[in-house]
């Protein structure tokens, strides 16, 4: 009996971690299944001759058109070309957009001075300056900064301003009967009850940061993941189209990720239906 | 000595929520404010919180007028309201930043202790139960060793079991420094259980009606005549001060005298 109890045990213990294990590398192996799937598909069917795979190139020719812009360097060049852009962009627009959002949000005054021109200013699609940023600010990088800014703004301007808005009453009233100065209140009240709302819109405004730094390298760009785009298509290069788009994804992914990550360890105390481990 | 000299409340839009409201409240006095709802309980304890200010009359603290939060005056309310940013810890010791971390430190492990929560101390607020929240909100309120208590309905979200429950506990924290308790409720039972004296109100503008002591030792046993006695004083002068029939009266004769005409 005693020599077998620990048999038992073990038997205990590889049962319940095979599921554990299991469950943590099959869910998001899960979410490849579907792009993995369709790629290897299409491989196949131009691989087996069905389909020339001249205007939807197969994955491993992309691959390797990526793999021959990193050999020559033209990659990296791009990519810094429209990295540079889009954080140079985001940052200005965040802060104007935190700055201009915090003090509408805090200060009624500013908010009925503030708040109309701002949300007219909204309604004005953002490519629209475009042709003035350009007679502006002429052609180069200012102009484009400039409108990646003007995309970047408006999510986290409104984001803020709606996020302070709502700041439950009931809290403030607990740093009050503390006798909390204004800038406690700020620092230990409002900021923390702000910020999961700021990191939604930071990152509602870098997906359109990258939207619009697309925009702005089409309107004449020597360099930059949009000019491959164009140049792709100027050229008949539906290869390098793809490969532009993949890395924009790669891109675009990864800095949201770096948002989200840098954001987890304040956000902790969440008591969301979505938080990690919570099941859903 | 807390003192309450005709305090009126009007607000902005008219309403008259509370009419000359005096009474002189001892030091280390539990006094429970009772009445209908509407009768102006939770606007006079925001006005001697300091966090509205009366339209007129004046609430004083040892000669002292309170027109904003002041360092002396805890309040409780009906929610726990934690901040859902902090651990348990964290909530205690928020109105302790002023001390040296050390002794911040300590005086939260003292009073988790005495609310039963130590092994809680580093959990965020969302993982605690709701009597559990209440108790860190109360030990929140005590940790700065306020002169007076105030408590807005603080147990009026929770289930019974749970509610009698705090109310030993409450009296238990209490017996520590004896602050000065002002409570607001509509449980004449809680009222009863804990108060000196109950001062009913009655409402439309929100006055003084009636004011009732509990000559009752404590701890106070529940179930005793005495207490049902002083619960259906309490209960009577509640009914009266919304000008319904007393319960005891013959029911078919008010009906009958409605109608006389």
């Amino acid at each position: 009996m005693t020599v077998e109890l620990p048999a038992l045990e073990r038997a205990d213990l590889v049962e319940s971690h095979t599921p554990n294990r299991l469950r943590r590398y099959a869910r998001p192996a899960l979410g490849l299944l579907l792009p993995v799937g369709i790629a290897l598909v299409w491989e196949l069917v131009v691989w087996l001759g069905l389909s020339n795979g001249r205007l939807v190139p197969p994955p491993t020719k992309i691959f390797a058109t990526i793999m021959e812009l990193a050999r020559s360097g033209e990659l990296a060049r791009h990519i810094t070309a429209t990295l540079t852009r889009v954080v140079l962009g985001f940052g200005l627009g965040v802060i104007a957009g935190t700055v201009l959002g915090a003090v509408s949000g805090y200060w009624g005054v500013a908010r009925r001075l503030l708040d109309p021109t701002v949300q007219a200013l909204r309604a004005i699609p953002s490519i629209a300056w475009v042709p003035l940023f350009i007679l502006w600010l002429g052609i180069f990088e200012t102009s484009k900064i400039a409108l990646i800014a003007v995309g970047v703004f408006f999510p986290v301007y409104l984001g803020v301003m709606g996020a302070i808005l709502s700041v439950d009453r009931k809290i403030v009233e607990v740093g009050r009967t503390f006798r909390l100065s204004g800038p406690a209140m700020i620092r230990r009240i409002l900021l923390p009850a702000v910020l999961p709302a700021y990191v939604v819109s930071l990152r509602v405004g870098l997906g359109l940061g990258w939207m619009f730094v697309v925009a702005a390298e089409f309107m004449g760009a020597s360099e930059g993941l949009g000019y491959l785009l164009i140049d792709g298509q100027q050229l008949g290069k539906p290869a390098q189209i793809l490969a532009a788009i993949v890395i924009f994804a790669i891109l675009g992914k990864t800095t949201d990720w770096l948002i989200e990550i840098a954001s987890a360890p304040l956000l902790r105390w969440q008591d969301a239906f979505s938080r990690p481990g919570g099941g859903a | 000595m807390l003192v309450l000299n005709t305090v009126g409340k009007t607000y902005p839009n008219g309403v008259h929520a509370l009419e000359r409201f005096s009474a002189d409240i001892g030091i280390g006095e539990i006094i429970a404010i009772i009445g209908g709802s509407g009768c102006g309980k939770s606007t006079l304890l925001r006005a001697i919180a300091g966090l509205d200010r009366a339209t007129s009359g004046t609430v004083t603290l040892d000669g002292e007028a309170i027109t904003a939060p002041h360092p002396k005056i805890g309040i409780i309310f009906q929610e726990p309201r934690l901040l859902p940013w902090l651990s348990v810890a964290d909530n205690i010791g928020f109105g302790l930043s002023e001390l040296p971390p050390a002794l911040r430190r300590e005086k939260v492990a003292l009073a988790l202790a005495r609310v039963g929560l130590t092994e809680k101390a580093s959990a965020w607020p969302r993982e605690l139960s709701g009597g559990q929240a209440q108790r860190v909100a109360i030990a929140r309120a005590l940790v700065p060793q306020p002169e007076v208590l105030l408590l807005d309905e603080p147990f009026s979200a929770l289930d019974a079991f749970t509610r009698r429950d705090l109310q030993d506990h409450l009296l238990d924290l209490w017996a520590d420094t004896r602050p000065t308790l002002v409570l607001v409720t509509h449980d004449v039972d809680e009222a009863v259980v804990l108060a000196d004296r109950v001062l009913v109100m009655r409402p439309r503008p929100g006055r003084l009606f009636e004011e009732i002591k509990i000559n009752l030792a404590r701890p106070r046993d529940r179930q005793s005549p005495l207490f049902d006695n002083f619960k259906r004083r309490v209960l009577t002068a509640l009914d009266r001060s919304l000008d319904r029939s007393v319960p005891d009266a013959d029911p078919k004769s008010t009906a009958g005298e409605a109608m006389w005409w």
